[in-house]
């Protein structure tokens, strides 16, 4: 087990470091740092100095070296819009992402379980062919579409719902701000919860659904049937947890995408947090803000994945993790 | 008042030309204890027989006509309730492969205990000292540590020895065995045998043992029962059918044992292959590979005579009777 942890660990480790290879690349290909920092009205000598000053004229892998042990300790560089350390302006956006995050994860696992297992247990349901079609339909329609229908007819038309901003949010753990302590907090991320939510859960009870109807054909399922073991039984405890194992896998890389996708939704709904934040810094060539973006986003997926292959690792008897890390 | 007694049992396969029927109106008998075996070439029903007489086809197969009567009750008119009620307790089944049989993610105590705990009224604690038993019974070793095991740690002999046990935890009247040694290493095969045909004898219960090989047939049952085609052609006491075969088909399948061709000679297969469902023949569903294919038999289907103790479906049986048991004997 801890040979496996460390075994991931490790995996994390170099999947990060590729991302902020990446990330610095970027960095030196959009926009020229000194106009940022000078204007333009600076002669090409002084240019020259402060190059050699920022150690702009340093070779490739001497440069990356510094911008790695910077971002080790937590400097990713200064926002130019901001004039703040870059890490600090996502910290403070972070919150309001990874809540309505959590809002889609919420409707995602509460519904695509249950819809899922319903449509692959009754295939020929009215029911079924209805929650089919309008998955179908969800995945058709791309987030920012549902996201605009959605403010037109609940915010605009009938005016039961807001549709920017993140409401009355309460402050917790010091740091932390949160939507779930008010009502009011409640209103406002539901709409950009289910719009985040609008692609991936289709695709989730599809995935459950196929997965769920495989494994009701497997033997095992009919042998359990040849003892006499009650229907629920054999749904919910022999193939339910056949069935979601192999999902784990993919919802955990989901999750992670989620995060950028974040960037549509709270642009529509105005929501505060640093998908928006993304967008607004490449429109203003914002450099060290944009690459810090991608590096945080990267943390998250990576951790996110690390986090779900251990647990698939503990839930599944068939994957001894002792032996995998050898 | 016989364990069994199928009755014109038809199962039919729907499909988008109609339905088309793997068992045509077969019959037969078991005796409370008694051993039958199934023998036949592969797609010849012997699979269908044995999920029918759970009432556990699954679609598009299903029961057509006929009666199944297990201890007196119609299976075929069970309501879910009372089929489930009867699975697992009175009538077992073993499948083919161990290695699908078990689920990956329940240890074998759970699988063991929640058949116990699907028919009686048990605790778990007393359900798992049940199951504790029954493994001592078929001899695993060190059967405590194998519960809280998964299949995945255990091998395919010890799984089928397993899955033995667990047909054995309600103590039911009837096995049904689908091939329960096909799957595994020949070296084992004897062993999973021998244990069922102990279990068998020491518990009386009796079984529907499925399988191409007539020798473990000889080994472990009293009768056999000889299917081609969805239909019975030939059933009697094991010996005579082994030893003094009447129908051409069986003939031809106890002429194409190895042990009938000396080493070196390829085996005397019988020419060509069994007709698919879509393709039945008319009149008998052999005469197109038989070697004693008349008009008649090409017309109608030849109704069950009886020689002795053994019961054949062939119109030119009396004829073969008189030219044919030189030939066939060894
Ligand atoms: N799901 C199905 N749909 C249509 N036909 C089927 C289906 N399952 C089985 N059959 C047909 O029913 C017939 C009998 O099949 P069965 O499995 O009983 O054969 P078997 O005697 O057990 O053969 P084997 O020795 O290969 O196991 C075959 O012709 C097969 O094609
Ligand atoms: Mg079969």
């Amino acid at each position: 087990m801890f040979a496996y942890l460390v075994k991931r660990v490790f995996q994390a480790i170099a999947v990060m470091l590729a991302i902020s290879l990446i990330a610095f690349a970027i960095q030196g290909n959009l926009g020229d740092p000194l106009r940022e920092l000078v204007g333009q009205s600076v002669s090409e000598e002084v240019r020259q100095k402060l190059r050699d000053d920022l150690g702009l004229n340093d070779p490739f892998a001497v440069q990356y070296l510094r911008f790695l042990g910077n971002a080790l300790q937590g400097d990713l560089g200064t926002s130019y819009f901001f004039k703040e350390p870059a890490l600090d302006v996502i910290l403070k956006k972070l919150p309001a992402t990874l809540e309505l995050v959590f809002g889609a994860t919420v409707i995602i696992i509460g519904l695509s379980i249950p819809l899922g297992v319903f449509t692959a247990i009754w295939p020929n349901s009215i029911l079924t062919r209805i929650i089919l079609s309008l998955s179908i339909v969800g995945l058709s329609i791309p987030v920012f579409l549902t996201a605009i229908l959605m403010i037109f007819f609940f915010s605009v038309e009938l005016g039961w719902m807001p549709s920017f901003g993140r409401g009355e949010i309460v402050h917790v753990f010091g740091y932390w701000e949160t939507n779930f302590a008010t009502k009011d907090g409640w209103a406002h991320i539901i709409m950009p919860s289910i719009a985040l939510s609008s692609i991936m859960l289709p695709m989730f009870i599809r995935l459950i659904r196929a997965e769920m109807i495989d494994v009701l054909q497997s033997e095992y399922i009919r042998y359990a049937q040849a003892k006499g073991i009650a229907p629920w039984r054999i749904y919910f405890v022999h193939a339910l947890k056949n069935t979601l194992l192999p999902v784990i896998t993919v919802g955990g890389v989901q999750i992670g995408t989620m995060v950028a996708y974040t960037i549509l939704t709270e642009t529509v709904f105005s929501w505060p947090g640093m998908g928006a934040m993304f967008l607004e810094a490449v429109n203003r060539v914002d450099t060290p803000l944009i690459v810090a973006y991608l590096i945080v986003v990267g943390f998250i997926f990576v951790l996110t994945n690390t986090i779900v292959d251990l647990i698939y690792g503990l839930v599944n008897p068939t994957i001894n993790l002792a032996r995998m890390g050898a | 008042m016989s364990l069994l007694s199928v009755r014109d049992l038809t199962v039919k396969f729907a499909s988008r030309d109609g339905a088309m029927a793997a068992l045509n109106g077969i019959s037969f008998d078991l005796a409370r204890g008694e051993r039958l075996g199934i023998v036949g070439e592969s797609g010849a029903g012997k699979s269908i027989t044995g999920f029918a007489l759970m009432n556990l086809l699954s679609k598009p197969g299903f029961i057509d006509g006929g009666e199944i009567l297990f201890e007196g009750e119609d299976v075929t008119q069970m309501s879910p309730k009372q089929v489930r009620d009867m699975r697992g307790n009175r009538m077992a089944m073993i499948f083919q492969d161990p290695m699908v049989t078990l689920n990956p993610v329940l240890t074998i105590g759970q699988q063991m205990v929640e058949t116990l705990r699907a028919h009686r009224n048990l605790s778990f604690e007393e359900a798992r000292q049940i199951a504790l038993v029954k493994l001592k019974e078929v001899y695993i070793p060190s059967p405590d540590e194998r519960l809280d095991q998964y299949p995945h740690e255990l091998s395919g002999g010890m799984r089928q020895r397993i899955i033995i046990a667990m047909a054995l935890l309600l103590d039911p009247k009837l096995i049904i065995a689908d091939e329960p040694t096909t799957a595994l290493d020949v070296t084992i095969q004897a062993d999973i045998m021998e244990l069922l045909l102990e279990m068998c004898q020491s518990n009386q219960v009796g079984l529907i043992l499925i399988t191409h090989d007539l020798g473990v047939v000889s080994q472990v049952t009293e009768r056999t029962m000889v299917m081609y085609a969805g239909r019975i052609i030939e059933t009697g006491a094991t010996r005579s059918i082994i030893n003094d075969p009447q129908h051409p088909y069986t003939q031809g399948l106890i002429n194409a044992l190895p042990q009938q061709t000396p080493p070196g000679q390829r085996l005397k297969q019988i020419p060509g292959a069994m007709p698919t469902l879509s393709a039945m023949p008319t009149g008998c569903p052999f005469h197109t590979r038989c070697a004693h294919v008349t008009d008649e038999c090409k017309r109608t289907a030849p109704e069950v005579s009886q020689f002795g103790d053994t019961a054949v479906a062939c119109h030119e049986v009396h004829r073969l009777q008189r030219d044919l048991p030189k030939e066939v004997a060894q």
